[in-house]
Formats: C-alpha cells, structure tokens, sequence
C-alpha cells in the first residue's frame, strides 16, 4: 500500500447530483488511468461536493486529464495540491490476528500510533487509525508480521495548508 | 399545476426558437408527441434516427443554430449515437430528446429501456435525465444554452415517460420559465472564456510582426464564432497566407490570393508545404489533428505556435503553443487586429516577406492539383465530375458529403468561397453523413441550392432519408460517384497492403441507384460519359419539387493525391500519382 512515485492530489469540487462521480471517472477508464485513491463528501456548502482523487500518471496527461476534467459541466473548481502545501488525512480500519500470547504487543502498537480498539475478539482485533497517509503505511507495516484478515482503508482527503494555501494548479498553470 | 411536462417541453422548445425537429415517435416519447400537434413547429419524420441526427448537424452547420432531434427510448437513442458523436468530434451545437422507461421502471431491463445517460456521456458535451416535470424547463434552457456557448457541441436531455404523460400524477408541473440568470446560477461550473487575455493577444502581435515565414492555420473554430469577416480583414492586414483545413474550408474564399486551401493528409502542395517550413503558425479555432499534422515530431519543425481556441484543453494537447489564449475566435481575432494596428502606428513594420511570398507561388505553379483525364470509352474521372458540379452550380451552392475519396475530391476541387457552404463529417468521419445532413442543410437554408457529392458505400448506408427528403417536398441533389468499391480503403489496401484487396468490392450495378432513386420517389440518372455530364447536372438544377439522385460511373483505379500516407512527415507527401503506384509503407 505505498503510494505511488508519480502521485499527484486534486481536489475536484463539482455540482452535488446525480452522475457527476460517474462523468469524472469515465475520464480517467477512457485513457486507461488507473484511480489510486478516491474519497467523496459534501462540503461546507451543501450545493457543492468535494472529490478527492489521487492518481499516478506523469504531469503532461494529468494536464490534459486536468483540462478535460474542467470541461465537464458540473465541475465547479480543480486544485492539484501539492503533498508538501496540504494537509492529508486518511482513516484505516483493520482486523488482525491476536491470541493472547501477542495481544499486549499489539495494543501497545495501536498506542503508540494513537490509534484505537474497536472491537476484541478471542484470537482477533479491529483497531482503526486515522492520520497522515504514509503512518497508516507504517502501521499497516508494523502490523502485517501478526496476520492482517481484512483492511480497509477510505483513501485521502485533503485541503490545502493555511499558511500556504494559494490554489496550486501546477498541471494547467504553464498552458 | 398549469401545465403537464409534455406540453411544457414543447413550449419550451418554441420559446428556445426551434422552428425545427428531426424525429420519429415511439413507445416513451409518444405523451411528447401529442403536444407537438397543436404546435406550430415543424417535425420531419425521418426514416431511421440516425438520420434524424445527421440532419440536425446538417441544418446547424449551415445556420449556426442549434439542431434539435427527438426520438424515443431503447433502440432510438442507440440509433442516434453516432451522430453525437460526429456532432461532439466537429463541435456541431446540437440538443437531442430521448424518450426513457417510466421513473419507477429505470433499471428494471423494462422495454426499450437502455441506460441512455451512461451510453452517451463521452459523446455529449453535457447529458442530463430529467426526474421531474417542473424541471423541464430549467432543463431545457439551459441545454440551449450549453449546445450554443463556449466550444459548441451536442446536448441530451433523457426524458422518462410518466413526467410527460397528462395520464401520469407525475407529469403535472406548474410552468416556469428561468432567467438568464437563474440559468447561470444553475451552472457555477460552466463559464467559456471569450475575450483574449491583453498580455498574450500582445505577445502574439509581436511574434506575427517578427515573422518572415507566417501561416494561418485557420480550423472549424472561425466557422463556430462566427468569425470569417475577422480572419479576411487580419489575413490582409498582415498579408500572411492562409490554410483551411477540412472543418474550415469556406471560413477563407479559395478565390482569394491568400487563401491555400486544404492543408493535411490529402492537401495540396503548396499548403502542407508553406505550414512544414513556416517559422509562424497562427492557429486560430483548429486543433492539431493528427490528418493535419502527420507525424507530430516531424510537423513544422521551425514554426512559433501562436494557438487560439476557446476551448482550454485543446491548448498544448498535440503541440505546446509558444502563445497561447484562451478564447472566441472572433473577439480574439479583432484584438489581435487593434494590437498589431497599434503597432505598426508605433513604426513597427513587418519584415520583408517578398521571398517567402515568392517561394509559396513557386509551389503553387510547381504542385497543382492534377489528374489525367480519361481517354475515350472509359470511365469518368471523379475530379472531372467535381469539376463539372463546382462549374455548372451557383458560387454560394451549399455542398455535402460522407466519407472518403469522394469527400477528399471535394474538398480539394470545389471552390468553397462563403462561409457555411460545406457539410461534412471531419472528425469522426461518419460514412452515410452525406444524404441527411444535406437533407438537414436545405431545411435550414430552403433559398440555397444544395448537393450532396456521396460515394457509392456511403449512400448505401443512409439513402433511405431519401424518402423523408421525398415525402417532405426537400429537393437536396445527389451526386453519386459510383467506382464500385470501398474506395478510400481500396487506396489504401492498393499502397499499402501490396494490393491484396480485402472486402472492398461493392459491384457497380447493385444496387440499381437510378431504380433505386425512383422507388424512394426521386429523379434518378444514370451518367457514363464525359459529354453527358453537364446536361445532367443542369436537367438536376432545374428539378425543385423532388430530390434528383445522379449516378456517375467514375474510375475504381483512381487515388486521391496529394498523400501524406498515416504516421508518416509531412515532409514525405506524395504528390504524383506515379510515384504511389506500388508504394508501400
């Protein structure tokens, strides 16, 4: 589950209907782009929702993806964000394996990361951790020696840092 | 309730200017179709929906309006893909109504239920299923409004049964008919940049002023905004040549000293050439299509890229321009014109061009367009045909095609000196284009004269509108040239498939076109020689109460040259027949 070299975030606020996630998507399936992660929800304003897509593709088709992207009727507003200007966060939920011979080891684990037991079971598990992307990597790394039976993690969602939060659209600055 | 969502859809289309509708009713859409009874606007009845939107198209490129086609659910709305396609490919503005199952009965595999929205989504510039009866209008509105503005392109609207049907609770609606404003409000995510921005209209001035070698490269763009008038007036302020590809062939006069003429694939010499060594290219509403470019890599390797195109994405898709601006052609045309005024009031000049000029007429007089007429007893040459039809019509004759050799012979020998006078499906290349959207043509320009030049393949798959044009009084001309194959594939099976022809041949005698043509109630003729040419296209002009279909026998072996053969640089076009007998790739 590391992220990709070539990743990029844009935040997509489109026109909260029927379809739009549909019209979005079918952009990228047309030139065979693969989705890495992708979160949806409605914003402040209920007109409005805000999609959060991270995709691995080379800047010169993101550009293009980009532009198309806008083109659509109900996309109101693209933001590339920059990894290093944002704020990320991304919320994992997972069951492992526990008998009790390992079980301290791993709540201690889930204490270090801040993260919590939702559910214990006899031989199981399920935990949830929510922050930065790349600690929901160290953890599920930490993890993954004990047996992890299911994961589940909600991709990205991201906004731009206060300090910094000029709207980056570095993809479609340049054409 | 004042009013149900039927009859609200018709109002609304009276009141969006429709004088218009290209359709044929069925199960879902049939609570439409009562309505229209009792409306002034006038329906055609086609015989197959995909005619239904290749003469929406066909109307919308000779007005500028949009074409308005309506046809029911399933099989209808399938049927009529392709001509959104063809409409989306060539930015034709145009909105289409398809009937849809009941509300209640989407996604139930009901009858003649297909998932429309889903379907036509990457063929449509905006599609929208409408859930409600008080929401037609809103719909409406605003796809008029999006066909129209920006980029123009083909818009649907998927109407389900019970929101128009009087019987059905659900098509009640009280009739609202939204503002300008509200229709902006309703769409924060959609605003067309139209004025140019000032720093880089500019910027461009001063490139085309230090230019030695500039083109315009003009595309279907100047057609689209209206900005023909603009083009002439920058093109003779600067003195700089201008080519006209495929979708903007009319948008500069051929008659004019500027004017090059078709650049691309099977352009001529002299355009593909002055755009390969040009140090300026000013592209203004054309899009870098691969049958223009050829090899992209190898495509006019010194040329500056000023592009202007209202539509931002295609700015640095193919060719990242030194300038780019966002924008309608017209407005930024007539800023560019105030810019490079202001400085040559400044003292600035252009520079001395004459040896550019001078190698451009070189090419000219070097690299016509040529063919080698036929000898006695055989068949006729196509170009001779396009010739004799260009010659014997009126300057502003409005004419169509399908696709392929016939449409590249077309291209090449007419003499397109007014805007809007050509009809053609360019970026899709939709074969069967030809006869509906001639049909379409000559039903939003009823004062013109208006041929269709189709190939006998073509015809093949559209002829039946023939009937509708019959049944409906719309005297379209068709001149058939019948070389009894699949020609341009022929061509290419010929040069670069060592002639080993597969699945080309079509047989000059079946059909019957001439008995063809009189069954679907047209005049039907059949021309072999040269010296009967002429008369037939004359004996066609004077026929104004019925289509007249003209067979002509032409010449299988002949090939459409200039080539420029697929992939390769434009620096490799192939200009004498002679030397394309046997090529291969």
């Amino acid at each position: 589950m590391t992220m990709p070299n070539k990743h990029h975030i844009l935040s997509v606020t489109v026109v909260n209907k029927a379809g739009v996630l549909a019209r979005l998507s079918g952009l990228f399936a047309r030139r065979a782009f693969n989705i890495y992660s992708l979160a949806v929800a409605p914003t402040e304003d209920e007109r409005y929702s805000r999609i959060t897509i991270v995709v691995d593709v080379e800047s010169t088709p993101l550009e293009q993806i980009t532009k198309q992207l806008f083109k659509l009727i109900d996309v109101v507003k693209i933001t590339e964000l920059d990894p290093s200007d944002a704020v990320e966060r991304e919320l994992l939920l997972v069951t492992a394996e526990a008998p009790p011979a390992v079980r301290s080891q791993i709540i201690e684990l889930v204490d270090v990361f801040e993260g919590r037991i939702l559910n214990v079971g006899h031989e199981r598990l399920t935990m949830s951790l929510e922050g930065h992307p790349d600690k929901l990597d160290d953890f599920e790394e930490l993890l993954r020696p004990y047996g992890i039976v299911e994961l589940q993690r909600t991709g990205r969602v991201a906004l731009p840092k206060i300090d910094n939060s000029a709207a980056r659209l570095r993809a479609v600055k340049n054409a | 309730m004042d009013m149900n969502g039927g009859q609200a859809l018709i109002k609304a289309l009276e009141l969006e200017g429709v004088e218009v509708i290209f359709g044929l009713p069925g199960g879902c859409i049939l609570p439409v179709y009562d309505p229209l009874l009792d409306s002034p606007l006038r329906h055609i009845l086609v015989r197959h929906e995909q005619g239904a939107g290749h003469m929406a198209e066909g109307y919308a490129h000779v007005t500028g309006r949009p074409g308005v086609a309506m046809v029911t659910s399933g099989p209808a709305a399938t049927n009529i893909v392709t001509p959104l396609c063809d409409a989306y490919m060539d930015s034709i503005p145009m909105v289409v109504i398809t009937g849809q199952v009941p509300t209640g009965a989407i996604g139930t595999d009901a009858f003649q239920e297909c998932d429309t929205i889903g379907i036509t989504r990457s063929v449509t510039k905006h599609n929208e299923l409408v859930t409600s009866a008080q929401d037609i209008p809103r719909a409406v509105r605003e796809a008029f409004h999006i066909a129209t503005t920006g980029r123009p392109g083909p818009v649907l609207l998927d109407i389900p049964k019970d929101i128009v049907d009087p019987k059905n609770p659900n098509s009640a609606m009280n009739w609202h008919w939204p503002t300008d404003q509200e229709v902006r409000d309703g769409l924060p995510g959609y605003k067309p940049n139209m004025k140019g921005h000032p720093r880089k209209i500019r910027e461009a001035a001063e490139l085309i002023l230090a230019s030695d070698r500039p083109v315009i490269y003009a595309g279907g763009g100047i057609l689209k905004a209206r900005a023909a008038e603009a083009l002439k007036e920058l093109a003779e302020l600067c003195d700089i040549h201008v080519v006209t590809t495929l979708m903007a062939r009319g948008s500069f006069p051929d008659d004019h000293p500027l004017c090059l003429g078709m650049p691309g694939m099977h352009g001529n010499y002299s355009a593909v050439t002055s755009m390969q060594r040009s140090d300026l290219l000013i592209a203004l509403g054309s899009r870098f299509d691969d049958r223009i470019t050829g090899r992209v890599g190898a495509f006019a390797p010194e040329a500056k890229i000023i592009h202007v195109d209202i539509d931002p994405a295609e700015l640095g898709k193919v060719r990242r321009p030194d300038v780019p601006i966002v924008g309608d052609c017209r407005l930024v045309i007539e800023e560019l014109i105030g810019a490079i005024r202001h400085l040559l009031d400044g003292g600035a000049a252009f520079p001395e061009r004459s040896p550019w000029k001078q190698t451009i007429s070189g090419w000219q007089e070097k690299h016509p367009l040529s063919y080698k007429q036929s000898e006695p007893g055989d068949a006729l040459k196509p170009q001779f045909v396009l010739e004799q039809l260009r010659d014997n019509t009126p300057d502003d004759c409005i004419v169509a095609s399908g696709v392929g050799q016939h449409q590249m012979w077309t291209s090449q020998y007419w003499k397109f000196n007014h805007p809007y006078t050509w009809v053609n499906s360019g970026g899709l290349g939709t074969m069967g284009f030809a006869v509906p959207a001639a049909i379409g043509a000559k039903v939003g320009r009823p004062d013109a004269m208006v041929w269709a030049v189709d190939g006998d393949g073509c015809f093949q798959m559209t002829a039946q509108e023939l009937v509708t044009a019959a049944a409906e009084r719309i005297p379209v001309k068709i001149a058939i040239l019948n070389n009894a194959y699949l020609g341009m594939v022929r061509q290419w099976q010929e040069m670069f498939y060592e002639e080993r022809y597969s699945e080309v041949y079509l047989s000059p005698d079946l059909p019957d076109y001439k008995l063809w043509a009189e069954a679907m109630g047209c005049v039907g003729m059949r021309v072999e020689a040269p010296e009967e040419v002429e008369s037939a296209i004359q004996k066609a002009n004077e026929i104004d109460d019925r289509p007249v279909v003209i067979e002509f026998r032409t010449d299988s072996s002949e090939k459409v040259f200039p080539m420029v053969p697929a992939g390769m640089s434009n620096d490799d076009i192939i200009t004498d027949p002679a030397l394309g007998e046997g090529f291969v790739q």
